[in-house]
């Protein structure tokens, strides 16, 4: 039954009429992920000074990712489980062409100039590994053998590598962890693991010595020690930490934190928003939004509990943890817990290729989610 | 197409969700470290930062107070403030420092010391601070400015208040001068007192009475932005302005002597006899003390310094010359007190004295050959001042005494005049003779004294002191500049002395020889007596010259000059109540009834003008 069932809703894609009148959508889903847009757009107003050009581009952002999201929610998971590898490999061409003719900004090639707008194919690979590793690994055998998890980490070490010679290491350690967390969620056994881990202290010495750049070392350094270069490395990490603890409980109010309104914390409408967040709504906004990322997350861990296949069980978990991986290196970084790492705060930061792909990732998740409500419906 | 077995694909399902519940514990736990850290931000450690916060955007500017103004007796104004204009950068809002002075130096004039001053102020300033790079811009300059301004972020126009002194040269010596602070009085100066200003009270008046006239800086607490910027005012402390100085100084009479002195190396000195305010005080050279409130350049400053005129040199505090026959009166007066002549005694002139044991004789240098001749009594000594008169008591009169009694009209210690600077001289005794030179005293040393000559040296200011002490009878009033602070009057400090006991006989016996000096056709100074309308009271002097400045043996043809006798006179007027007493001294002017007596007449002639409806005036 389900090989038939597939083929049609393949067969029948963009002409679902007959068996449904509306487009297949988690409304559960769609409330908190709108609900965590509009958080952003508030606080992306109140960080650039009340100025709308961001605000606009975002919301346009937005729109084309929703729809985007609408779209994929109405394919099949098959589409996904077959286009995984064909997504990927645009993934790493792209990854290829940004080493090639990408456009640098502060020392580092990200983007890809496409004329209308700038594509940064680093974020696209976020959930473009997770679908390959979760395709990978369920077409081969449940727990993963040896072979399965050493092409698995060959599939994830290739974006990884060429990310940190953009050099972006922070987007490419996400990455990475984007695909480890599928391989722990396959099952791969303990001694891997724990070899694994032992592998990974080991590198550290060797990531350090020939991979890091100066720049790189310092913001580490300047974690453990930001008072040591207080208008250098150290400011950032010293001006959003009293943003957030100047907030207190409550905030200082809509547009009314000073050190973002004053301009004196650096990227706040980007990666340092959560610091403007916790400057004026305080810890209750901090909470507040945790909760809807902890909602989000939980539905997407219910969503693969439901699914009957392996992939789409892979796929929905990995996506909702990997997005709580993103949320929780950004809350830490912008605490001063993590050295400062390119890493946005999911659904809120400003930045058109994170939203687009989010929104992407959770099209996939809906498409899980739809399946499992379809197989149920007509077993 | 389902590859594994039920059993299979249940147990993977199984480890699926324990692997899920595993890596949502390990979420959790990792959630909330990191909202605990959050606690620790926002709870625990939030007035912390909330401090942090408010000191990033407040700033406590402070808000300069005006500095107190200096008036002459009439109200007339010798300082002020003026608006002027400077370029200032903030260094922090310039992108590229040396392109934003580049571009300045295209559009207005900017010489390299401006920039090479401006580096290191640039040095030593707050950040975020405004640092001038050139002060008193014209109204050109801040217009092409203001056009220009779009493209020269860092850079602004600022108004200031700068000190400016109206008379220019003509009070210089007694008003002096301000100039902006430099390392040095940075690091003696109460910072927060002089946050606001940037100058200090450098010399004469405006150094001494630098704490009356800087007044209170206020305060504004001001919002700023990451770059500086001011976005509001949040409160402000108003500043209090410095306290008001009206001077004794008359500009009239200042003007008159500057005006007549100008061309002369010379100081002149005019007292208030009752009060001992100085009514005129004039030093030449003067110089314009306005070049020195921004920062004079160093070309200019060097001409100041180098020129053999001496410019900068305040004759009248510090100069120190022999004072001539000036003294003969003093030396009469004591000699009188002293019982050493009696008012009838008389000696004959021949023109020459000599000493047991000396084979030179000194000469009478204010007689024709053959001297003054007989029935040479005190009176006519001074009247005629005559020499041989005075050598012949100097033997009666032994040098301590004659010191210490000459000490008691003010020479050889301080006037305790109210600017810094004042030079002693030397009222030369025994004890002094022995510290100074390792030498005995001779009694020719006395005789040289007697006439004011020898190691003796006075001030212009002492010889003022001197004669207003004679012209009262003996009352001894410190000198005085400064008349009232802010509109209220300082009392004349009145000092009790051993000269009051000095008989009314003596006085007046003096007092008339000194009107004869004038009003005699004998007198040496009769020739200023032509339609004089009241009576005046004074004493000629001429004084050898020995050299007071080392770097004039370089230049021959003036060497000449500056050998001539320096021209001195004293007088105070009217003689019956006195009311002002002047000195003056003309350095190479010759004999002091050539050049000095005129015009100290000058002067007196102009106190007299005005003395008569005199009414205070104070600010």
């Amino acid at each position: 039954m389900h090989e038939s069932d597939f083929v049609r809703r393949i067969q029948s894609l963009g002409d679902r009429s007959d068996e449904k009148n509306v487009l297949e959508l988690d409304y559960f889903l769609i409330a908190i992920l709108l609900s965590l847009c509009s958080v952003g757009i508030l606080i992306i107003y109140s960080a650039t000074g009340q100025d709308t050009f961001f605000v606009k581009r975002q919301l346009l952002f937005i729109a084309f990712g929703f729809t985007l999201m609408c779209i994929m929610a109405n394919l099949s998971p098959r589409v996904w489980d077959r286009w995984a590898l064909f997504l990927y490999a645009i993934g790493i061409v792209s990854l290829g062409m940004v080493l090639a003719f990408g456009v640098e900004a502060n020392g580092a090639k990200r983007w890809l100039n496409l004329g209308f707008t700038r594509l940064q194919p680093s974020e696209l690979m976020k959930v473009a590994v997770p679908l390959m590793i979760s395709s990978y690994i369920s077409k081969s055998s449940v727990p993963p053998t040896f072979k399965t998890i050493l092409v698995s980490i060959m599939l994830i070490l290739l974006p990884v590598l060429l990310v940190i010679n953009q050099p972006d290491l922070g987007t490419a350690l996400l990455i990475f962890i984007s695909g480890l967390i599928v391989l722990f969620l396959s099952g791969i056994g303990r001694s891997y693991i724990i070899s694994g881990f032992i592998l990974a202290l080991a590198a550290i010495p060797s990531l350090w010595l020939f991979v890091m750049r100066d720049y790189q070392k310092q913001r580490v350094l300047t974690m453990f020690n930001p008072e040591q270069d207080k208008l250098g490395a150290g400011w950032n990490i010293i001006q959003s930490t009293t943003a957030i603890g100047s907030g207190g409980w409550y905030g200082k109010g809509w547009m009314n934190g000073t050190q973002s309104q004053l301009n004196f914390l650096p990227e706040s409408h980007t990666d340092f928003i959560i610091a403007v967040l916790a400057e004026e709504f305080g810890l209750v906004g901090v909470m507040v939004l945790n909760c809807l990322y902890l909602i989000l997350v939980g539905r997407c861990i219910s969503i693969s509990m439901n699914s009957e296949s392996m992939f789409g069980r892979l796929l929905a978990a990995s996506i909702g943890l990997t997005l709580f991986v993103f949320v929780l290196v950004n809350l830490a970084m912008v605490s001063g817990v993590l050295p400062v790492v390119g890493a946005p705060l999911p659904f809120i930061s400003y930045g058109g290729t994170a939203i687009v792909t989010l929104f992407g990732g959770f099209g996939i998740l809906m498409c899980i989610s739809n399946e499992s409500k379809t197989n149920r419906s007509s077993n | 197409m389902i590859t594994n077995t039920f059993v299979d694909f249940e147990a993977s399902r199984k480890l699926f969700v324990k692997r899920v519940v595993i890596s949502g514990i390990f979420v959790l736990i990792l959630l909330s470290l990191i909202m605990a850290r959050y606690y620790d931000l926002q709870v625990t450690r939030h007035q912390d930062f909330v401090t942090q916060s408010d000191n990033n955007r407040v700033h406590v500017r402070p808000v300069s107070p005006t500095r107190g103004l200096i008036y002459d007796r009439n109200g007339k104004l010798l300082a002020d403030n003026r608006s002027t204009y400077n370029l200032t950068i903030v260094r922090e809002r310039s992108e590229d420092l040396d392109k934003l002075l580049a571009d300045l130096g295209s559009l207005i004039d900017i010489s390299e010391n401006d920039i090479s001053e401006f580096k290191k102020r640039l040095n030593r300033r707050k950040p975020f601070a405004n640092t001038a790079l050139k002060f008193d811009l014209t109204e050109q300059d801040r217009s092409i400015l203001a056009v220009n301004s779009f493209r020269l972020e860092g850079a602004e126009v600022s108004a200031h208040l700068t000190r400016h002194y109206p008379k220019e040269a003509m009070f210089a010596h007694a008003v002096g001068y301000v100039g902006r602070i430099n390392e040095q009085e940075m690091s003696i100066i109460d910072p927060v007192r002089y946050s606001g200003t940037d100058s200090i009270g450098r010399i004469g008046i405006e150094k001494e009475y630098e704490n009356h006239l800087i007044g209170q800086v206020g305060s504004e607490h001001v919002e700023t932005n990451a770059r500086g910027r001011v976005m509001r005012l949040m409160s402000k402390k108003d500043p209090q302005p410095g306290q008001n100085l009206t001077l004794h100084l008359d500009s009239n009479l200042q003007q008159v002597a500057y005006n007549a002195l100008e061309n002369y190396r010379s100081a002149l000195i005019a007292i208030d006899v009752k009060s001992g305010g100085i009514l005129a005080m004039v030093s030449t050279p003067s110089y314009n003390p306005n070049a020195f409130v921004s920062g004079i350049g160093k070309k200019h400053y060097a001409a100041l310094i180098n020129s053999a005129d001496r410019p900068l040199f305040n004759r009248a505090l510090r100069g120190q010359y022999p004072p001539g026959s000036t003294i003969k009166p003093m030396l009469g007066l004591i000699a009188l007190n002293e019982e050493i002549v009696t008012a009838e005694h008389t000696i004959s002139d021949s023109g020459y004295f000599y000493l047991d044991g000396v084979s030179r004789p000194w000469r009478d240098h204010n007689a024709k050959k053959g001297g003054h001749g007989a029935d040479v009594n005190l009176a006519r000594a001074i009247v005629e001042s005559c020499d041989v008169y005075f050598y012949t008591m100097s033997t009666e009169m032994d040098i301590d005494l004659l010191s210490s009694n000459s000490k008691l009209f003010g020479f050889g210690g301080k006037t305790n005049i109210d600017i810094p600077g004042e030079q002693i001289g030397i009222m030369p005794d025994r004890h002094w003779k022995k510290n100074e030179l390792g030498e005995a005293w001779f009694d020719g040393d006395t005789v040289n004294a007697s006439i004011g000559q020898g190691f003796m040296l006075a001030t212009p200011l002492q010889l003022a002191v001197m004669t207003a002490r004679i012209a009262s009878n003996g009352k001894i009033v410190t000198p005085r500049l400064v008349k009232a602070i802010n509109g209220e009057g300082i009392e004349p400090n009145h000092e009790n002395s051993d000269l009051t006991d000095i008989d009314t006989l003596h006085w007046d016996y003096i007092h008339k020889a000194m009107q004869d000096v004038i009003h005699s056709p004998k007198g040496t100074a009769n020739k200023i007596s032509t339609g004089l309308n009241y009576r005046m009271a004074g004493k000629t002097g001429t004084a050898q010259v020995v050299s007071i400045d080392a770097d004039d043996e370089y230049d021959k043809t003036k060497m000449q000059e500056r050998q001539w006798d320096h021209s001195l006179f004293i007088a105070f007027a009217p003689a019956d109540d006195p009311e002002i007493a002047v000195a003056l001294i003309v350095e190479n002017g010759g004999h002091g009834s050539v050049i000095a007596a005129p015009i100290v007449r000058l002067v007196i002639d102009e106190f007299m003008k005005t003395s008569t409806n005199e009414s205070l005036v104070l600010r």
